[in-house]
C-alpha cells in the first residue's frame, strides 16, 4: 500500500510517503515558502521511491486547524492530485497529527495539542493512545481563549504545539495543578504523523472523494456585516 | 491542443476548456456575490473559502460539458495574479497540482491580459494591433497592443475604477451592493441634462482618467435636492442618468484620442464595465462616425470568468511558455512585466 500525505498548515511544511509499511518524509521549518517547496517535495519522494503518482493508492493532508492560507495550500494540492488519478482523499486534522508526533517522540499516551490561533485564542484538542498506535480524539476540537480550554480530568497529559510556546503559564493554569507532566512546545504537525494516522482511517474505510478535500478552520467569524 | 483555464483572482471561480483547433468547448461559473452582499463589498477570506469549496465540482461540471476526459487535456492555465492573494493561491495550488499529475505543462496568465484578449474569443476578431479599454471594477486602462504580450499601458485611472465609482455611487444612494449594474438600469428611464456632472480630466491633453470626484459630485447632487423632491425614484434616476453619461462621455473622449495618437484604427473593449449598454451604443456610434472598428467580448465574458485564461493560456502554452514545478501567485503585476509570445 502506498500512501502519500502533505501538510503545510503551520511554519512546517511537509510531505510524506507510506510504502508498504515505511515511511520516508521531506520536512522543513520554511514559513511563507510553502507554495514554493510542496510540489518539489512530492516529486523528490516519489522520484526516490521509484514509483509515480498514479502507483499510489490514496492521498492525506492535514485539512487544519491552522493558517487559513496553508490549510487552503495543502488542500489545493491534494484536490489536484487526487482528481488527475482518481485517488481517495484521507483528511487528518493537525491538532491529531500534532499528538501523534508527541506520541511517537516522547511516547506520551494523552496530549492536549494547542496551535497559536492568534487574536489570543488558541486552537486546542485533547487525544489519548488506543490498541492500534494512534492518537483518537477526546472529546471535541475547538478555538478557544487559552484561559477557556476545557479540563481534561486526570493527571499524566502532555502539552504540545505552537500554543503552548504562545499561551504556556495561562493554559497550565487553566488545566489545573498537577494535569500536566511534559511540555513539546516545539512540536509542528507533520506528513510522517499525518501518514500513520491516515493508513488506519484508509483501512477503516473512511475516506472522502477528491470534491471533498476541503479545510476544517474551526474559526469561522472572519468578517463583520455592514450595517447596510 | 486542449487547454483547461482556471480564474479565482477576487469574487469569481470561473472553469473552462479551449481547443485550439475547434475554439471555446465550455466554460462555468460561479459567482459569490451573494456571499458578499451582506458585507457591503467583497471579504478576502470569504472568497477564498469559496474558491477551495468550488473549484473541484466546477471541473467536473465544465470537463463533463466539454466532453472530454481530463486526460485528453494538454495544458492548465491558471490566473496567478493580479488579484487577491489568498483567491489566487486557491486556484493556483489546484491547477499547478493537477497539471503536475497529469503531466501536462501549466502556465500563469495575467488577469488582465485575459480580459484585454477576451474579445478575440469572438468571430471576427480584430487583428493587430489595436487599443484596448479595459474598463471595470477594479481597473480602468488604455493599452496600446501591438502583440499578444506587448502592452504598453498608455492611460489610466489615477483612483477609483470606473466600476468602483459605479458601486460606490448606487451605494450612496441605497441601491444595493453591487449597485454599478442596477445604477445603469436605473439610469435608462432618468432624464438626460436634468443634472449636468463633470467630465473629469477631458479638458486637458493625456489619456488619464479619474473617476472618484464623480461619486462626490452625485452625492452632493444628491443631498442637495432629496430634502425638497416631489418624486424621490426620477431624482434617483436622473442622477444615475447624469453619472452614466459623464463616464460614458468621459471614456469616449479618451478612447478616441488614444486612437489618433496611437495611430490605431481599432478599438477593443473589455471588462465588466464594457457590458454596458450604453457605453456599448455610444461607442459603437462613434466608430462609425470616424471609421475604425470596435468590438467587445460577448456579455458573460465582459466579467471574470475561466475561458478568457484558457485562451491566453493556451496561446502562450503553444508558444512554449510554462510554469516550473512552484506555485505561485502575486495580488501585484505589472502587465508591462509580461513576455511577448516567442517569435513563430
Amino acid at each position: 500500500m502506498k500512501i502519500l500525505a502533505i501538510d503545510t498548515a503551520t511554519e512546517a511544511c511537509s510531505a510524506a510517503l507510506y510504502f508498504d509499511g515505511e515511511i520516508n518524509q521531506q520536512y522543513r521549518v520554511a514559513p511563507r515558502e510553502h507554495s514554493h517547496i510542496i510540489l518539489p517535495m512530492i516529486d523528490q519522494l516519489l522520484a526516490e521511491a521509484g514509483i509515480r503518482v498514479s502507483d499510489l493508492d490514496a492521498l492525506a493532508f492535514g485539512r487544519g486547524p491552522g493558517s487559513f492560507m496553508g490549510v487552503r495550500i495543502a488542500a489545493g494540492v491534494t484536490q489536484g492530485i487526487a482528481f488527475a488519478q482518481d485517488l481517495p482523499v484521507v483528511p487528518i486534522s493537525t491538532l491529531a497529527a500534532i499528538a501523534q508526533t508527541a506520541h511517537t517522540e516522547t511516547g506520551a499516551s494523552s496530549v492536549l495539542s494547542a496551535i497559536d490561533a492568534r487574536m489570543n485564542e488558541v486552537y486546542w484538542a485533547a487525544y489519548r493512545l488506543s490498541d492500534n498506535g494512534c492518537m483518537h480524539l477526546v472529546g471535541k476540537e475547538s478555538v478557544i481563549a487559552p484561559d477557556q480550554v476545557t479540563k481534561p480530568g486526570e493527571g499524566g497529559w502532555t502539552g504540545a504545539g505552537s500554543g503552548w510556546s504562545a499561551y504556556g503559564e495561562i493554559l497550565k493554569a487553566a488545566v489545573g495543578p498537577g494535569v500536566l507532566s511534559g511540555q513539546m512546545n516545539e512540536c509542528f504537525p507533520s506528513a510522517e504523523s499525518i501518514v500513520k494516522l491516515a493508513v488506519a482511517e484508509y483501512q477503516a474505510g473512511r475516506h472522502v472523494p477528491p470534491s471533498q478535500a476541503v479545510p476544517v478552520y474551526l474559526r469561522d467569524n472572519v468578517a463583520k456585516k455592514s450595517a447596510a | 491542443m486542449i487547454v483547461l483555464g482556471i480564474e479565482s483572482s477576487c469574487d469569481e471561480t470561473g472553469l473552462a476548456v479551449y481547443d485550439s483547433e475547434k475554439g471555446l468547448l465550455a466554460h462555468v461559473l460561479h459567482s459569490q456575490v451573494e456571499v458578499h452582499a451582506e458585507y457591503g463589498g467583497v471579504v478576502p477570506e470569504l472568497a477564498s473559502r469559496d474558491h477551495i469549496r468550488y473549484l473541484m465540482p466546477l471541473t467536473e461540471k465544465v470537463l463533463e460539458q466539454a466532453g472530454i476526459g481530463k486526460h485528453e487535456l494538454g495544458g492548465i492555465a491558471y490566473t496567478a495574479g493580479p488579484g487577491l492573494i489568498g483567491a489566487l493561491m486557491s486556484g493556483a495550488s489546484v491547477a499547478r497540482s493537477l497539471a503536475w499529475a497529469l503531466d501536462i505543462p501549466a502556465v500563469e496568465v495575467h488577469h488582465m491580459e485575459g480580459h484585454l484578449l477576451a474579445p478575440l474569443l469572438e468571430a471576427g476578431a480584430p487583428g493587430f494591433p489595436f487599443v484596448a479599454l479595459l474598463v471595470s471594477g477594479g481597473h480602468t486602462l488604455l493599452a496600446h497592443v501591438a502583440a499578444i504580450g506587448r502592452y504598453e499601458i498608455i492611460g489610466q485611472s489615477l483612483d477609483d475604477a470606473a466600476g468602483e465609482a459605479f458601486d460606490k455611487t448606487a451605494k450612496m444612494m441605497g441601491l444595493g451592493y453591487p449597485g454599478g449594474p442596477v445604477l445603469a438600469k436605473l439610469a435608462e428611464t432618468g432624464r438626460k441634462d436634468i443634472f449636468r456632472f463633470p467630465r473629469p480630466m477631458t479638458d486637458r491633453p493625456g489619456l488619464d482618467f479619474s473617476f472618484s470626484g464623480l461619486k462626490t459630485f452625485a452625492l452632493n447632487t444628491w443631498e442637495n435636492n432629496r430634502q425638497g423632491a416631489e418624486d424621490r425614484e426620477q431624482l434617483r434616476a436622473d442622477i444615475a442618468r447624469a453619472f452614466e453619461d459623464a463616464v460614458v462621455d468621459t471614456l469616449l473622449i479618451k478612447c478616441r484620442r488614444a486612437l489618433e495618437q496611437s495611430g490605431c484604427s481599432r478599438l477593443v473593449v473589455a471588462g465588466g464595465v464594457g457590458a454596458n449598454q450604453h457605453l456599448r451604443q455610444r461607442l459603437q456610434q462613434l466608430a462609425n462616425e470616424h471609421r475604425f472598428s470596435v468590438s467587445f467580448p460577448r456579455l458573460e465574458f465582459c466579467t471574470d470568468n475561466g475561458a478568457m485564461i484558457a485562451f491566453a493560456g493556451s496561446l502562450r502554452l503553444q508558444a512554449g511558455q510554462s510554469q516550473p514545478l512552484d506555485i505561485d501567485a502575486r495580488a501585484r503585476w505589472p502587465m508591462e512585466d509580461l513576455l511577448p509570445l516567442a517569435k513563430q
